[in-house]
């Protein structure tokens, strides 16, 4: 860890921080939402990456603190709505499996805002990007996390 | 070939007798009968070049030490067990994490120097602790076992960190608790993550000394045997003495007040408390004391007592549950309601062994030694 020059500081302090977000999407409703808003020519942040799981069930609280120990400054899980689960209760999984990891990021102490849960159904494009790009904000006003070692700046 | 040479004279491997008395007690090839301690050394003992870090068997080892027991010329297999997973580790291997590897990477982000921890939010307005003093409890994962495991095993793994300051407060002990702790490292030693564990062991040595605490109480067995005896082998220098709680309560018995509490217990060793640290009458005379507290050994105690079934969070498979099931089994057959554990992680283990539908649901309440000592304290 190499200490910051006063100039490097300063020079950071005038640019906007370019977050690295880990999504977790599922196969069925959420991968195809983020495809409809490719489809569909929407305009959003590329400041994140889709891993791609069956369901949002799969997602456990190793996946995301795997994600924020390689220095993700925010992971986002999407799934299908309540009652449209392609297995049926695999999104009731995830909310508890979720609020398992809720707790356990608050005790490392990270902000309980990097992580966020979302149902995105396939049909909603604009939704996927409305929901990105919220996200993004939110992280880009956090800051980096703590254990991103090589933070990105711009402008 | 030169390193595997080496790691076996280290560990005495060439002194093995082949008598199998380490295949015989050994709790994995009880069950699984492709495990056998012996073959393992023997293979590396034939080793002409085999590829011998890839095979899945080399995680199993419960590293409980019950074979280094009974082994008339002191064979070191746990220790060539670490020594040679940390080779695997060089080469990129690792054994089948359980619980989707969560609990690895919470001890190696806690590795970070950068990352600050909210890891006192348990205490409580009855529970009196310091920042610098002479005393330490050293809380280990209890704060993570809480958020990971309360909700499946309706059980609260904070308690025993309450219940251990409660007793501490009993004896007018106020013992510092760190925000800044950091996991012990412990299961990343076993597993042959030696740089984070020397990285931990770092954080750790430095947080400890600058509370100034000559005394660490720990309600941990595999914290206790850590911060004792691997961060002198490792980083050379423990500049405090390093107690289990179990200790500290045998040695104030006579200042505890207890109320009745009528229950036939039974008693698992942990094998780091056991086997490693050599604590066998501390936690019986403790609660012994207890009034209406009523002892029932199980058939393998003491120096012969039989693991959890799991260590390291690794390889957990059919063979850990029906390990567990067995010493449930052996606990209820001794007589006993309830069995008291001395370390939070037996207990959790001993508690997912009646989970899933396949299993046999066996009726035996769980509780550790800390909450039993802190429910019969009078006043």
């Amino acid at each position: 860890m190499a200490t910051k020059t006063c100039a490097k500081i300063k020079e950071e302090k005038n640019k906007i921080f370019v977050p690295n977000i880990v999504v977790f999407a599922c196969n069925w409703c959420s991968y195809a939402g983020a495809d409809n808003a490719g489809v569909n020519r929407i305009q959003y942040s590329p400041n994140f990456r889709v891993i791609r799981t069956m369901c949002s069930g799969r997602m456990t609280p190793g996946f995301v603190l795997k994600a924020l120990k390689m220095g993700a400054d925010g992971v986002l899980v999407s799934g299908c709505h309540f009652g449209d689960c392609h297995y049926i209760f695999g999104n009731y999984k995830a909310v508890d499996q979720f609020e398992k990891t809720k707790a356990l990021i608050k005790t490392l102490g990270f902000e309980e805002e990097r992580i966020r849960l979302e149902w995105v159904s396939a049909a909603e494009g604009p939704r996927w990007a409305e929901l990105i790009n919220e996200f993004v904000a939110q992280i880009t006003k956090l800051g980096p996390s703590p254990l991103n070692n090589n933070p990105k700046y711009e402008g | 070939m030169d390193q595997v040479l080496d790691k076996l004279k280290q560990n005495r491997a060439f002194l093995c007798l082949e008598c199998g008395k380490c295949t015989a007690v050994c709790p994995i090839s009880a069950y699984n009968h492709s495990y056998s301690p012996r073959r393992l050394l023997a293979e590396g003992l034939f080793y002409e070049g085999k590829d011998l870090v890839s095979d899945n068997l080399l995680w199993s080892c419960l590293t409980c030490q019950l074979c280094s027991q009974r082994c008339p010329v002191d064979v070191k297999y746990s220790d060539y067990m670490r020594d040679m997973r940390a080779e695997a580790v060089k080469q990129g291997k690792s054994g089948n994490a359980s619980h989707g590897g969560a609990l690895h990477y919470i001890m190696e982000m806690a590795a970070s120097p950068k990352l600050k921890q909210n890891r006192t939010g348990w205490i409580d307005k009855n529970l009196k602790t310091k920042q610098k003093g002479d005393v330490l409890y050293f809380v280990g994962c209890l704060p993570y076992y809480q958020d990971f495991f309360s909700k499946d095993f309706e059980f609260e793994p904070i308690s025993i960190a309450k219940d251990t300051v409660k007793i501490l407060n009993y004896l007018g002990i106020e013992p510092v608790v760190m925000d800044n702790e950091r996991c012990c490292g412990h299961d990343l030693y076993w597993l042959g993550k030696l740089d984070t564990f020397d990285q931990l062991g770092k954080l750790n040595l430095e947080a400890i000394e600058e509370t100034g605490a000559k005394t660490v109480v720990t309600a941990c067995p595999e914290c206790a045997v850590t911060l004792k005896q691997l961060y002198k082998e490792r980083l050379g220098r423990v500049g405090f003495q390093v107690k289990h709680i179990s200790e500290i309560v045998a040695e104030n018995i006579e200042k505890l007040k207890f109320k009745n509490l009528d229950l036939e217990i039974s008693y698992q060793d942990p094998c780091r408390l056991g086997r490693y640290m050599n604590v066998y009458d501390a936690p019986r005379q403790s609660m012994t004391a207890i009034p209406g507290v009523r002892l029932k050994e199980m058939a393998h105690n003491r120096r012969s007592a039989i693991c959890c079934g799991t260590t390291n969070w690794t390889n957990c498979d059919v063979v850990s549950k029906q390990i567990q099931q067995s010493r449930l089994k052996e606990a209820k057959a001794a007589g006993a309601e309830t069995l008291v554990t001395a370390c939070p992680k037996c207990q959790i283990h001993f508690r997912c062994a009646g989970c899933g539908e396949q299993t046999e649901k066996i009726d035996i309440k769980l509780t550790d030694f800390v909450n039993i000592i802190a429910s019969a304290l009078d006043g």
